[in-house]
């Protein structure tokens, strides 16, 4: 009887939680040329981006409370430590349970890459490149790429001096930008597919040659476009990271390859 | 009627729920004997230069050196591998006999079995103790995810990679790791000889 008990109340929850969660939609975005931050080679700088298709805003709460009740192996103090640090969902009031200051519709943070990894996976779809998140990210509400306007870079610039203990916002609480995409900016930061992949070099442990020995074929990168710092701090900040730390202020969200305009 | 729409209703949410209750049972069945900071922990298919396909933890039960490397690396990744067979050198025949090494490879889609097996032997690595695997792509991030190991591919075909040397214990934890590429590590080999124990 008891057994019922839970059942019945399991399923509560969950239909509670698919309410609450209100679909972020993949919007598809057209592929493109564009100038990176991170230079595919030394001085190579002009990237192509594939088209793809996004979630419109980052993953919430109510979205990842979902995953973890029809995925348990990934509730908070289930999941393998491998996986996620001690402050994995540490946000949330429990295993199975928001909070007030982590509300259904506000970003989930506090996630590891293998957890956003993990929720991408349940949804057929994976976490988009540096180079996707990147290219979506220049866009401003009208133009693709609005990198170039001083004041607009400006303005997304003066969110990272007040990240920190502030409340996060709910999704979608801005407009959208260009390709009808939330958030890219001044909300959270987000994990993508090959956060593993900058080799800036920094912690070398012996001076002269290190370079060569420490990174097969090339050496470590150097960055570009460097009048570009809310970029830039994005690249540092995850480069920084293991797979398995998380934030208060790390989100994802999820991207599939090609998809088709709807 | 009504009555059994309704209860027939019920009847199929229980079974719904039940099922819910019973598929996570079934989905966490991680290997509880294992640590949570194990590597093993990490469910993954590898195949080796024999085409054969085991999980991550085909060496299991025995401490082993890992690292990631790519077979069409001109330079640094025959370094890498002498570099470990120049530290198992630095150990006696019983210890070595014990040592296992796996290289897994960041490049799967060029590195088959059957150029894993020429790069086997092209360095004449003992077969009893030694692998060159490859997993599927997005499995390569999360290898890499679980042994801090940062790969990037270059517009030429090349890789850019962290040339590190990990030693897992027994249970496959990571115990040591070096970055030093052409001579032994002394702290290194410490490490290893204690694991070895």
């Amino acid at each position: 009887m008891r057994n019922l008990i839970y059942a019945i109340a399991f399923v509560a929850v969950l239909a509670w939680s698919a309410q609450l969660a209100q679909a972020s939609e993949f919007v598809h975005i057209s592929g493109g040329e564009f100038r990176s931050v991170i230079p595919e080679a030394e001085g190579d700088n002009l990237i192509a981006v594939d088209g793809f298709s996004v979630q419109d805003a980052p993953v919430t709460n109510a979205e990842f409370l979902r995953f973890v009740l029809l995925h348990p192996e990934w509730q908070r103090g289930r999941a393998v430590s491998l996986f996620v640090d001690d402050q994995y969902l540490s946000s949330w009031a429990g295993p199975i349970s928001l909070a007030p200051e982590s509300g259904p519709q506000q970003p989930v943070t506090q996630v590891s890459w293998f957890a956003a990894n993990a929720y991408c996976e349940s949804k057929n779809a994976r976490l988009p490149s540096w180079y996707e998140w990147e290219y979506l990210a220049a866009a401003n509400g009208d133009m693709a790429d609005a990198r170039h306007l001083a004041e607009w870079r400006q303005d997304i610039l003066s969110w990272y001096s007040q990240t920190g203990g502030d409340q996060i916002a709910d999704v979608r609480s801005e407009p959208a930008n260009y390709y009808q995409v939330f958030d890219t900016h001044k909300l959270v930061w987000e994990w993508v597919d090959d956060f593993n992949a900058f080799l800036v070099s920094g912690d070398n442990r012996e001076q002269g040659g290190a370079d060569q020995l420490q990174f097969c074929g090339a050496g470590a990168i150097s960055m570009e476009e460097k009048e570009n710092y809310a970029i830039l701090m994005r690249v540092a900040m995850l480069s920084s990271l293991e797979a398995r730390y998380t934030t208060r202020n790390l989100g994802f969200r999820c991207a599939r390859q090609g998809g088709v305009r709807q | 009627m009504k009555n059994r729409t309704w209860i027939s209703g019920l009847a199929s949410i229980i079974t719904l729920s039940t099922l819910l209750l019973v598929a996570p049972v079934t989905l966490s069945a991680n290997d509880n004997s294992l640590p949570p900071q194990s590597v093993y922990n990490l469910q993954v298919a590898v195949e080796d230069q024999l085409g054969e396909i085991t999980g991550l933890d085909r060496y299991k039960g025995q401490p082993v050196l890992v690292t990631m490397f790519y077979t069409s690396c001109p330079h640094v990744c025959p370094m890498l591998i002498s570099t470990i067979k120049l530290t198992e050198s630095k150990l006696s025949v019983e210890e070595r006999a014990r040592l296992r090494v796996l290289t897994i490879s960041i490049d799967p889609e060029r590195d088959t079995p059957e150029n894993l097996h020429q790069v086997f032997q092209r360095h004449s690595v003992d077969s009893g103790r030694w692998s060159m695997v490859r997993s599927k792509p997005g499995d390569v991030r999360k290898i890499a995810g679980v042994l801090g190991i940062k790969y990037k591919q270059l517009p030429d075909g090349e890789f850019s990679h962290t040339t590190r040397i990990i030693l897992l214990d027994r249970d496959g934890i990571q115990v040591a790791n070096t970055d030093q590429l052409g001579r032994p590590d002394a702290v290194f080999l410490e490490a290893i000889r204690t694991s070895l124990q």
